[in-house]
């Protein structure tokens, strides 16, 4: 190593440092990386601290995973709400509801920003109750109300027209423009996106504070170490950023390896709902969340995660020893 | 004021390295273990620090590293004053003084090589800039063949002189050396003291802590005795 020639992956090296220059996380990783690190690669501590920082990644990756499926399933919903209306029309005694549907076809028709109507059958509104009344009633006595489908062009509805119009002619019928639905429908999603980062926050805390007591440890563990190198002339802040390429090191393994897991994990989802997509609550779960399938996005931000993982490591590790090294002097 | 002399580059140096001002120093409310220490080191010289086990030698030697701060009095390493200067001025005046410990102080997780060249590497210098000093060095302390095993193979006096190689692979100009030969067989230790020796006649002033008496009469030096918290000096 030290009289022999320089190895091969030296001009490598030099130009991977060249590269590197001006972004430190990559300088401190690089460099000094054929001499045997100052502080020792394998402790106790490192292992423990490595297995948290893999917990907390995947934890961490789990969390955004969900989250971006919760925010793409609401963007779903509120797109295929939006693109539709409702009609209801109540029968009541006295009144030929097939002309009152006819009446408000016509009129929805004539209305602008809508580009098509559709009447739900008799037997197709009581299709729809079965999940709530069960199948083989005989619903022939009960007012069931008819129900009229408006597809919008997405250029704005006369709303107002409409429901002026439809009062006058129609008193029984009333609109139904699903805001209402939506409105409900973003407001849980915006919630359990919150909920989602409020736990990506506290997994990164919980971390941060898992690196603080390891750093301690590993400087108990090293004190006789910087001692040799306060006495050998080395500044606080040469060792504290030892400390930080030691847990940079510890940090990144440790995140990838988590958010490894953690794509793999919504990989073999994807993969299980595409192949046992017809098994028995599967079309509950897909209506809810769609394919149940990650966006690229969304791997993307598991990766994202698990490099700030790592770079709250190191930077936790460097605050903390130069906070102890400044309060113990030397 | 202390006096000056001019270094090679043409900057000035002081001539004291080292001085002591009416120092005393007590561990919390005890009685002092040092008291009224009024002398200089100069540059260029040798001197020996002896007394009893338990006199303060090693005591005085962190005094002088400042790793500790007299109770009163002032001690100027390189003519500054702990009271005066940062954490970072004060590693980098360490960064010119050598020192040796009785218990070498090597780290077992790095090589010999490894260990003589850390006092180069947190000055942040590259290897391939100090390979060869390193190289040369420890093939001079007569480790040439033991570059690169770690320190926990090797015998007390391979160790002793590892850790004289890392005090002087920075050119010290001063050499703190406590109880260096404490460890090692009469002839060994006779070997390290001509190595003092030597150093000390290309520019670099030493203080060797022993209370080996034998030793001493080797060299016509100067001698600082402590005995019962006093300095007594024997030009």
């Amino acid at each position: 190593m030290t009289d022999a020639a320089p190895p091969p992956s030296a001009g490598l090296k030099a130009r991977l440092l060249r590269l590197a220059r001006g972004v430190p996380a990559l300088e401190i990783f690089l460099s000094r990386s054929a001499l045997t690190p100052i502080l020792p690669a394998r402790s106790i501590t490192g292992r423990a601290l490595m297995l948290v920082v893999v917990i907390m990644t995947f934890l961490a990756g789990l969390t955004a995973g969900a989250v971006h499926l919760i925010a793409d399933a609401s963007a779903e919903w509120s797109r295929e709400i939006a693109r539709e209306a409702t009609i209801q029309i109540r029968p009541l005694t006295g009144r030929n509801v097939e002309a009152d549907v006819a009446k408000v076809m016509a009129l929805a028709k004539e209305t602008r920003g809508i580009a098509g109507v559709r009447s739900y059958t008799r037997e197709e509104g009581e299709k729809l109750l079965e999940p709530w009344l069960g199948a083989g009633l005989d619903l022939k006595e009960l007012p069931v109300p008819r129900l009229v489908v408006l597809s919008l062009s997405g250029e704005g509805a006369d709303w107002s027209g409409l429901k002026a119009r439809l009062a006058e002619a129609v008193p029984t019928a009333s609109l139904d423009d699903h805001r209402l639905w939506l409105e409900r429908l973003r407001a849980m999603a915006r919630m359990l996106v919150i909920v989602g980062v409020i736990i990506l926050a506290l997994v990164l805390v919980a971390t941060g504070l898992a690196v603080t007591f390891a750093t301690h440890g590993a400087m108990a563990g090293t004190a006789h170490i910087i001692e040799v190198l306060h006495l050998v002339g080395a500044e606080d802040r040469y060792i504290a950023r030892e400390f930080q390429r030691h847990f940079l090191r510890l940090g990144l393994k440790g995140a990838l390896i988590g958010g490894g897991l953690a794509v793999l994990f919504y990989a073999l989802v994807s993969l299980s709902s595409a192949r046992f997509g017809q098994a028995a609550g599967a079309e509950q779960v897909e209506a809810l969340f769609g394919r149940f399938s990650l966006p690229g996005t969304g791997y993307l931000s598991v990766l994202a995660i698990a490099l700030v993982v790592s770079a709250l490591t190191a930077a936790v590790s460097r605050i903390t020893v130069f906070r102890s090294l400044s309060m113990s002097g030397s | 004021m202390a006096q000056m002399e001019k270094n090679p580059a043409g900057t000035e140096l002081p001539t004291e390295l080292v001085r002591f001002e009416n120092v005393g120093l007590r561990y919390g409310i005890g009685p002092e273990i040092l008291r009224d220490l009024d002398f200089a080191i100069p540059s260029h010289s040798f001197q020996f620090l002896t007394g009893p086990s338990g006199a303060g030698k090693t005591t005085l030697l962190k005094l002088i590293l400042q790793r500790l701060r007299p109770t009163r009095g002032r001690v100027t390493l390189f003519g500054r004053s702990v009271n005066e200067i940062t954490k970072d001025e004060l590693a980098q005046l360490r960064q010119r003084v050598g020192i040796v410990f009785q218990d070498f102080r090597l780290l077992d997780h790095l090589t010999t090589y490894e260990n003589v060249a850390l006092p180069l590497v947190v000055q942040g210098r590259e290897e391939a800039s100090y390979r060869a000093e390193v190289i040369e060095l420890l093939k001079w302390v007569g480790l040439g063949d033991r570059m690169h095993v770690p320190p926990v193979i090797l015998s007390g006096g391979e160790k002793q002189r590892a850790a004289i190689a890392r005090a002087l692979i920075v050119q010290p100009r001063l050499l703190l050396a406590d109880e260096p030969t404490g460890n090692v067989d009469p002839t060994l230790a006779r070997r390290l003291l001509r190595l003092f020796v030597e150093l000390n006649h290309t520019g670099t002033a030493v203080v060797l802590a022993t209370h080996d008496l034998a030793l001493m009469d080797l060299v016509d030096a100067r001698r600082l005795v402590l005995a019962e918290g006093q300095l007594h000096i024997y030009d």
